[in-house]
């Protein structure tokens, strides 16, 4: 047990995996020798397992996810990277129409055992194409699963379950977690999917949140616990499958409710699950649910612009008191 | 020359084809078959060509126009047909239909109705190969369309930097439902693309199965050696309209006699008869005995259920949750 960052979490997962697993590989954009990840996840595995299984690709998106594809159906696990989780658009189909329906069009014949990893998230000043969180787009298709690990040792072991899982699964990643430290086991060990985790246990409120967003909420927790607010975080790891049992099990508790993501509001994620609570905890609410997103609108640059996009401590600390 | 076992099997396989696919036909006229259809009729030499080339554990992946690959490559007729209906005893269980019909166990990846889909996927399969050492190739076909968009060159320059064992498959029918393809290519051939991939080419008549299956051996042989993909382009031509009720109005008369005065199934026979590999006699035994196939596959999907309803809800991911 030693305390180590998110990226090195997430490295040691996919280390152990290409150790216990022959078929496990890598293939991605600048992920091998030269350059070790566009943000550094993969350096040394290039090193470690050879060219072949640590693969530098061309810029080609939707190759990449389609190979892995290919590759997945017919008995490799492949961990396919695309360098910015907004580039993904060029990958779409290979993702969307092809990995998610593989197995229902062809009535079960096939399984598509691949992970896709990239990395969503503002607060680079990389502005409107390097820096969107788009999971709920993803949410909306039936055939993948979706992980959204936001601390260190959440991410070791969902994505050795990420490489384990026989269907295609999104791993999310976030650019201001990976460096984020805590203390993960040195020795194997996995986290179901579809299990949340609450981070903080509270009375009065919950607050419900993925990656960068989990971390502001339980700084804000402990600023109103100053206050006599008690809150409880939950973050559900996975958001398919989808814990959905802590959640209104928290609510029923608590009977209001916060939920806090960086994507853009209209169709986030936050949406589906305030849908969610009010159709299986509605009589328990006792006050509306809260969304805390970013406005409607492309990521902007300049850091006076991006601040103000990103939902920050004070607005999730607002959106609670306006209803305890 | 080929032997006359190879002349034999190629004619075979192209009637097989053709047979499978005047079955659709029939059944697609009693209004048994819902939804839409992209037939492969009139382009028969090409799959049976390719895919007399190959090995049982060798993969093709296919296209929307995928009837005539599947079944080349060894899928049960009666299966394919069921699916082709909506019966849950089809290869699909009736989830998959014309544009994704697929069997697996023949070593079909997969049938996609999203024109040039199927190239990253076959780029996969080949690096499985190359990476586990199978040694099996694979065949990925696509249409003169399909090669006007990004993932041929993607894929072609992919699949040529790692030396995959990969055989493009240009089936250019010179169309893309309407549009001709001299409107969308610039080049006469479409292979001449295949240059800027470094990837050897060449360029076949597509209603001669023998010419096409020369071609293949030589790809796969390439492939298998581990030197690297080439693609094959078959000039052919659709017997029928782009998809169910397409009367193909807009091509030109002359063009269309010419092509449609070279069938494949002719051509291959004649090829056959004249290097002394089969007689009229025996061909016509062959055929007799492919429709009796074809006749009980029809009759085996027409007699099949449908699938219960609520099926629809299973097979997302591989657990329910
Ligand atoms: C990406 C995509 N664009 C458009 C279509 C609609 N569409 C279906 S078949 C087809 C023509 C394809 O032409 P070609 O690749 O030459 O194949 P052919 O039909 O001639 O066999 C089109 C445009 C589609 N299915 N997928
Ligand atoms: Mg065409």
């Amino acid at each position: 047990m030693a305390e180590i960052t998110y990226r090195e979490a997430l490295k040691a997962g996919l280390r152990e995996e290409m150790a216990r697993d022959k078929t496990v590989f890598l293939m991605g954009e600048d992920i091998g020798l030269n350059w070790g990840g566009a943000f550094k996840v993969t350096k040394g595995l290039a090193e470690e397992f050879g060219e072949d299984r640590v693969r530098d690709t061309p810029i080609s998106e939707n190759t990449i996810a389609g190979a892995a594809v290919g590759a997945a159906i017919t008995g490799l696990r492949p961990v396919a990277e695309i360098m910015f989780g907004d580039l993904i658009t060029l990958a779409m189909d290979q993702v969307c129409n092809q990995a998610a329906k593989m197995r229902y069009m062809f009535g079960g014949q096939t399984s598509v055992p691949l992970v896709i990893r990239t990395v969503f998230g503002g607060g680079k000043n990389i502005a409107s194409h390097h820096s969107q969180s788009l999971e709920s787009w993803f949410m909306h298709t039936p055939g993948l699963k979706i992980a959204v690990p936001a601390f260190a040792y959440d991410v070791k072991g969902l994505i050795k379950t990420a490489i384990r899982d026989p269907d295609p699964v999104m791993f999310f990643e976030h650019k201001l977690v990976y460096d984020k430290k805590e203390e993960v086991p040195d020795e194997d060990y996995t986290i179901p999917f579809g299990e949340a985790s609450v981070k903080r246990e509270g009375a009065d409120v919950t607050i419900w949140g993925t990656f960068l967003m989990v971390h502001k909420a339980l700084a804000v927790a402990e600023e109103l616990a100053k206050e006599g607010i008690s809150v409880e975080v939950i973050d559900p790891r996975t958001l398919v499958p989808l814990d959905k049992k802590t959640l209104i099990e928290s609510v029923k508790k608590t009977g209001r409710l916060v939920l806090v993501t960086e994507e853009t509001k209209t169709g986030a994620t936050t949406a589906e699950i305030a849908a969610i609570v009010q159709e299986e905890a509605f009589d328990w609410l006792d006050a509306p649910i809260k969304r805390v997103n970013a406005p409607d609108t492309p990521v902007p640059f300049a850091p006076s612009l991006e601040e103000y996009f990103i939902p920050d401590e004070k607005r999730i600390a607002q959106a609670v008191r306006d209803i305890v | 020359m080929v032997s006359k076992k190879t002349l034999v099997e190629l004619y075979t396989r192209t009637l097989k084809v053709r047979l499978f696919e005047e079955k659709v036909w029939d059944l697609f006229g009693q209004n048994l078959v819902p939804g839409t259809l992209h037939l492969y009729l009139g382009q028969e030499a090409v799959a049976a060509g390719i895919t007399a080339a190959m090995k049982d554990s060798d993969w093709v992946q296919s296209t929307h126009r995928g009837h005539g690959h599947v079944i080349a490559k060894g899928a049960d007729p009666k299966k394919a047909l069921a699916e082709l209906l909506g019966k849950k005893t089809g290869s699909c269980k009736g989830k998959g239909g014309s544009m994704h019909i697929t069997e697996f166990d023949a070593g079909v990846l997969g049938a996609t109705g999203v024109v040039a889909s199927g190239l990253p996927i076959a780029v996969g399969a080949a690096l499985s190969s190359q990476m586990k050492g199978t040694n099996d190739v694979v065949a990925c076909f696509f249409g003169d369309g399909a090669s006007n968009n990004g993932t041929f060159g993607e894929s072609l320059n992919m699949a040529a930097i790692w030396k995959l064992p990969v055989i493009w498959v240009v089936e250019n029918n010179f169309y893309a439902m309407g549009t001709p393809i001299k409107l969308t290519c610039p080049s006469e051939n479409i292979a001449a693309r295949a240059d800027g991939y470094c990837t050897p080419n060449v360029v076949v008549d597509g209603n001669n199965a023998l010419e096409v299956y020369e071609a293949a051996v030589e790809a796969v042989k390439r492939a298998r050696d581990g030197d690297g993909p080439t693609l094959i382009e078959c000039k052919t031509y659709r017997k029928r309209g782009h998809s169910r009720f397409d009367p193909a109005k807009y091509r030109p008369k002359e063009e269309a006699e010419h092509w449609l005065s070279r069938d494949p199934v002719d051509i291959i026979k004649e090829i056959a008869i004249k290097e002394g590999a089969i007689t009229e006699k025996e061909a016509e035994k062959i055929r007799k005995k492919l429709e009796k196939e074809m006749e009980e596959a029809g009759k085996f999907a027409v007699e099949s259920d449908y699938p219960e309803p609520e099926k629809a809800l299973e097979d997302v991911y591989a657990e329910e949750f």
